[in-house]
């Protein structure tokens, strides 16, 4: 097609002009959102911040690297047959990268889009091992991983309690499906190194009722939870922890436990709350003024534009800002701006965030340095801790982005992805 | 005009009782059948066997199978999510432990497990009828998928307790797996679609299914006049089952290729199958697939027309599309119970007068 262009252009009077600069293709950037079902609170937000961006992109920088970025959206409701539907409409569209934003649906796409040449980014979610990229070539889950949250949970409360967990108690409340089943294993080997003692609580989807669950833990008086949970299942979990009195400081979900959602419906008795995060909240960060000014302002502001600066809108806009990088990270690569999705891949196996660049996308401090390679699709697992305020109804980071146990993680990586090649006959290697 | 009956006579009793009569009604299943068999696997792209195709012949084989119980039978089934995990976990099991066998083996062979666990939970049907069996039936489907999530030898003790299905072929052609052919996954789906329909049709219409049709209208005066109401409704239990755990074999280890069970076959997926007899046509084969078809096409026809033509917010379209099926499933109680499948038969049968109505 576009060589049948260039060649009608090229037979035109104006054939020196015009042929000097060939057609280019929007660079493509689907949102596989879900703005509807029982997730619809944190799929919000999420889809607002990666549209956001890429808005201001084109507003403001107009697109990347000279190309405008196009962000068709589809809606799959956290369902993994509608996340395979989107998959296959969206495929025809060229996109560069796809953020399932769920976990069944990521387990779905990891042999699709490596058998299409298309690359994944799980941020945060997803297959854990797909952090060994010698296995997973075309799955990418940096910054952090589930099981960087469960150690970070643990390094956290290892420092609260002067590096002792000896004789603690911790439970876990999980989402009883594959996103909160990922964690137990690396709690497990945790407990055996810290001698602390470890309870599984599952919670079934969606998550209404967690009566007996937290009646459980009243009885078994833990001295610290750990939450895995999604949507309706953490605001619902935050009142039953109030209701059974459980002090709020020892209470821990991973990050997708603490955003407003979860916390607002529980008023004052949230207060102190705390959550594990992989970037920063609030919107006191300069990029947000180009957000004011070139969308919001402009009038194209994603949803309904009430989201701007809350946990999960932030989390959209880091997803975009690393797609973003990436995509520059390959055009330079390739020396192309108008990049596929397989050099979109080698553009993301470059990835290196340094804080001097975060500064100059004004987002300085906003997330942990990290650098991705052909082994490690993960980056550096750091992980920070932020903490609830209800009287002023805001998130704080109380911790640095701090390093997480990777010589309990690691091994863990390597036996599931070991695992997973054996099954599926994959040569390993870079 | 349209349905010539000139000239179509029937001389013999298999004449008369074909599936069907009408010379005009057989080509056009001749063609169709050329259609999907010859000339569909040519055309067809990863789009369309993902997102249509495969979900409309594995539907529809799930839609005969809970038929057969529902319609036919008459007894009520809520648990057909649940059996489907069953035929799409034994899949599993079968798959990781022996490799070598051919796909088709292990497809029947998790048929005939799910027939085996229905006729287990189908045994309080002898007492118990209607609704109270819809609630023994609804307590299978959280029974089977609270099992499958709890005891890790069904997922092989992995970590996050999904099972995925690993490259598997049938006479070396693989139809498992990201690297499968669009045409090759569509077409070992026909093929159990197919059998399906044409075993279910003959089932139908023989003297197992008139002992069925017999209890579903009245099962005393079925009993006076010699159905074994034991054998009826235990053989509709079985086959009924054994296609719908094809159908869950072929969802997870063609389809999908990973699943979660509370994910994908939890209570919605039994609503999901119930509603595709109730719209497509209870007691009617056509039915199941008019019914899987329209409910596997709607969702994809609304998007397309509300999000890529008309620009609309996804968000919005998924609401809409919601209230839409709500919206038909209380009009076709109303104004059609007989589904889509009574409303070709009454066109039909129009069509065969016209144009001299009277």
């Amino acid at each position: 097609m576009k060589y049948r262009l260039g060649k009608r252009v090229a037979a035109g009077a104006v054939a020196g002009l015009m042929a000097a600069s060939p057609v280019m293709a929007d660079l493509v950037f689907p949102s596989m959102s879900y703005r509807t079902g029982p997730y619809a609170a944190g799929g919000i937000p999420f889809a607002d911040g990666y549209a956001d961006y890429f808005t201001m992109i084109n507003a403001r920088d107009g697109g990347i690297g000279g190309v405008m970025t196009t962000v068709p959206e589809c809606e799959t409701g956290y369902n993994t047959e509608k996340g395979v539907e989107c998959y296959e409409s969206l495929k025809g569209g060229g996109g560069l990268v796809y953020q399932p934003l769920s976990t069944g649906i990521t387990y779905q796409l990891i042999p699709k889009t490596t058998a299409d040449d298309i690359p994944m980014h799980t941020m945060g979610y997803g297959r854990t091992s797909a952090k060994n990229g010698e296995v997973f070539t075309h799955t990418f889950n940096y910054p952090a991983n589930y099981w960087d949250g469960a150690s970070g949970a643990v390094n956290y409360l290892l420092k609260e309690n002067g590096g002792d967990l000896n004789g603690k108690k911790i439970a876990l409340v999980y989402h009883n499906s594959a996103y909160g089943k990922e964690p137990i294993r690396t709690l497990q080997e945790l407990s055996k190194k810290h001698g602390f003692e470890f309870k599984e609580v599952p919670v079934d989807h969606p998550g209404q009722e967690q009566k007996s669950q937290w009646l459980q833990i009243r009885r078994d008086k833990p001295d610290y939870v750990i939450m895995y949970g999604w949507g309706v299942m953490n605001q619902v979990a935050v009142q039953e922890a109030v209701n059974i009195r459980f002090p709020m400081e020892n209470f821990i979900g991973v990050w997708w436990s603490g955003s407003e959602n979860d916390v607002l419906a529980a008023g004052e008795g949230a207060n102190g709350y705390k959550a594990l995060t992989f970037h920063g909240v609030g919107s006191d960060f300069p990029v947000f003024d180009d957000i004011q000014k070139y969308v919001v302002d402009a009038g194209n502001a994603a949803g309904a534009g009430d989201q701007i600066g809350t946990v999960l809108y932030n989390r959209g806009l880091y997803a975009a800002m690393l797609a973003a990088e990436a995509a520059l990270n390959a055009q330079g690569i390739h020396g192309t701006a108008d990049i596929t999705p397989g050099m979109m891949r080698d553009g993301m196996e470059a990835l290196e965030m340094t804080e001097a660049r975060m500064t100059e996308l004004g987002l300085p401090n906003f997330g942990p340095e990290f650098k991705v390679s052909c082994q490690n699709h993960g980056g550096n697992g750091l992980v920070g801790v932020t903490q609830w305020d209800a009287s002023t109804k805001t998130w704080s980071l109380i911790s640095d982005f701090s390093a997480t146990d990777a010589d309990v993680v690691q091994p863990l990586i390597d036996a599931d992805s070991a695992a997973y090649a054996a099954e599926n006959k994959i040569e390993a290697g870079c | 005009m349209f349905y010539r009956e000139a000239g179509d006579f029937s001389t013999t009793y298999a004449e008369d009782q074909q599936t069907f009569p009408i010379k005009f009604d057989r080509y056009r299943y001749y063609v169709v059948l050329f259609i999907a068999i010859v000339v569909i696997p040519f055309m067809v792209n990863d789009y369309w066997v993902n997102s249509i195709f495969m979900p409309f012949l594995i539907y529809a084989i799930a839609a005969i199978g809970l038929n057969i119980l529902v319609g036919y039978c008459g007894q009520v089934s809520l648990g057909t999510g649940g059996f489907m995990a069953v035929g799409a976990y034994a899949c599993y099991k079968l798959m990781t432990s022996m490799p070598d066998v051919s796909m088709f083996v292990h497809v029947l062979l998790s048929g005939l497990i799910t027939a085996a666990v229905g006729v287990l939970f189908g045994l309080p049907s002898l007492r118990i009828k209607g609704f109270y069996l819809a609630v023994a039936t609804l307590a299978a489907q959280f029974f089977l998928v609270w099992l499958f999530n709890r005891v890790p030898w069904f997922y092989n003790y992995s970590a996050s307790g999904q099972i995925s299905a690993p490259e598997r072929d049938t006479f070396g052609i693989i139809i498992t797996g990201p690297n499968t052919e669009a045409w090759a996954a569509y077409g070992f789906c026909l093929i159990f679609t197919i059998a399906s329909a044409v075993i279910a049709r003959n089932l139908t219409r023989g003297s197992v299914g008139r002992r069925w049709m017999a209890i579903r209208d009245m099962d005393i005066a079925a009993e006076i006049i010699g159905v074994n109401p034991l054998r009826a409704k235990l053989t509709a239990f079985a086959v009924s089952s054994f296609f719908i755990g094809i159908s869950g074999a072929l969802f997870f280890a063609i389809y999908l290729g990973a699943v979660e069970v509370g994910e994908v076959f939890g209570i919605t997926k039994s609503f999901l199958v119930l509603f595709m007899i109730i719209i497509g046509g209870l007691g009617s084969i056509f039915g199941s697939f008019a019914g899987a078809a329209f409910l596997v096409l709607l969702p994809v026809v609304l998007k397309v027309v509300g999000v890529d033509l008309l620009g609309w917010p996804t968000d919005i379209v998924a609401h809409l599309q919601l209230v839409i099926v709500g919206a038909l499933i209380v009009i076709f109680l109303i104004a059609e119970p007989h589904g889509i499948a009574q409303l070709w038969r009454v066109a039909k049968e129009k069509l065969r007068l016209w144009p001299f109505p009277h």
